[in-house]
């Protein structure tokens, strides 16, 4: 048995019972840090097969940020764990059965179709499966010449998120005494100033009669 | 015995059906539903590697950057919605979100 099977068995089991605690746990908080368990297994098991960039992608990307931007909204709502699991136990059965259903047929699926299918002997001649394979360096060549176009698409992506997020938590205050250049801007004479046609002089008052 | 290629599509797929569950599990969490889409998501993720591994094609793993670009900016959006839910009704509870019904 070679210890990168070893390794597998021991980060997917830690992965898989992740998951499970992430599914099931009482506490938003406590799933939170389920989840990020599961996220640093599967970089570990992505580091297994090779894939370094990615690996460490996740750990930065995923755990450094994602994870904790759900971790701070989690903890700013408040929220009431027991309507939250109000209808578990009664779901529980049908999820049971459909989780159950789901893994084995994709796995009687998966594992029939793919049978002890290792490394073929062609494939572990590519550059890929080399002592000297640079991983970062062979995705940063791939994104930056073939996948250009898709790079700049998930930048536009992000930036419609980063807008898309900003706009629709922003709260101006009510209270604020700051002027708005661009009304002051548009504001006309009119606006400002009112013309009442009078006489220029009032007319003569005939005196009374002091008769 | 080393390691094949249904090892690793095994585990993936124990992954997604254990998101699913989660989110029958969880049809009042928003919450909860948003994190396991996030795991839907991972299980997805760790074929591409697999399959990016085992046939030696770094196009698979170039996927996977992109889903996760994509996955980052849908939780961002996502949360920020919720953020604005428990803003307007003071909870996130589920089943106080009808008023577009009817």
């Amino acid at each position: 048995m070679e210890f990168q099977t070893g390794f597998f068995y021991l980060f997917s089991a830690v992965l898989l019972f992740a998951a499970f605690r992430t599914v099931t746990a009482r506490s938003p908080v406590h799933a939170v840090l389920y989840l990020m368990l599961a996220f640093s297994q599967a970089a570990a098991i992505w580091l297994l097969l090779k894939a370094e960039f990615l690996g460490i992608t996740l750990v930065l990307v995923y755990l450094g940020a994602v994870m904790v931007l759900f971790l701070f909204v989690v903890m700013m709502l408040d929220i009431n764990v027991e309507q939250m699991r109000e209808g578990f136990w009664k779901n529980f059965p049908l999820a049971a059965i459909m989780g159950a259903g789901i893994g084995f047929e994709l796995i009687s699926v998966l594992w029939v179709g793919f049978p002890d299918m290792i490394v073929a002997p062609e494939v572990a001649q590519t550059a890929m499966h080399l002592a000297d394979h640079n991983n970062t360096r062979e995705i940063g060549k791939l994104m930056y010449s073939q996948y250009v176009g898709a790079v700049e698409i998930a930048a536009v992506i992000l930036l419609v998120g980063m807008f898309a997020a900003i706009a629709l938590t922003l709260r101006a205050r009510k209270d604020s005494k700051a002027i708005d250049p661009s009304i002051q801007v548009k504001v006309r004479a009119a606006d400002r100033l009112q013309v009442v046609s009078l006489p220029a002089t009032r007319p003569a008052q005939q005196p009374e009669s002091q008769a | 015995m080393s390691l094949t290629l249904g090892h690793f599509l095994s585990l993936g797929a124990i992954l997604f059906a254990l998101s699913v569950a989660g989110i029958y599990l969880n049809r009042k969490n928003l919450i909860v539903l948003l994190m396991a889409i996030e795991l839907m998501l991972l299980a997805v993720n760790m074929n591409f590697v697999a399959f990016a591994h085992y046939l030696g094609d770094l196009n698979g793993q170039i996927f996977v950057f992109f889903i996760l670009t994509v996955a980052a900016a849908e939780s961002a959006i996502g949360l920020a919605i919720l953020v604005l839910l428990f803003r307007n009704k003071s909870s996130i509870n589920v089943d106080e979100l009808n008023s577009l019904k009817g």
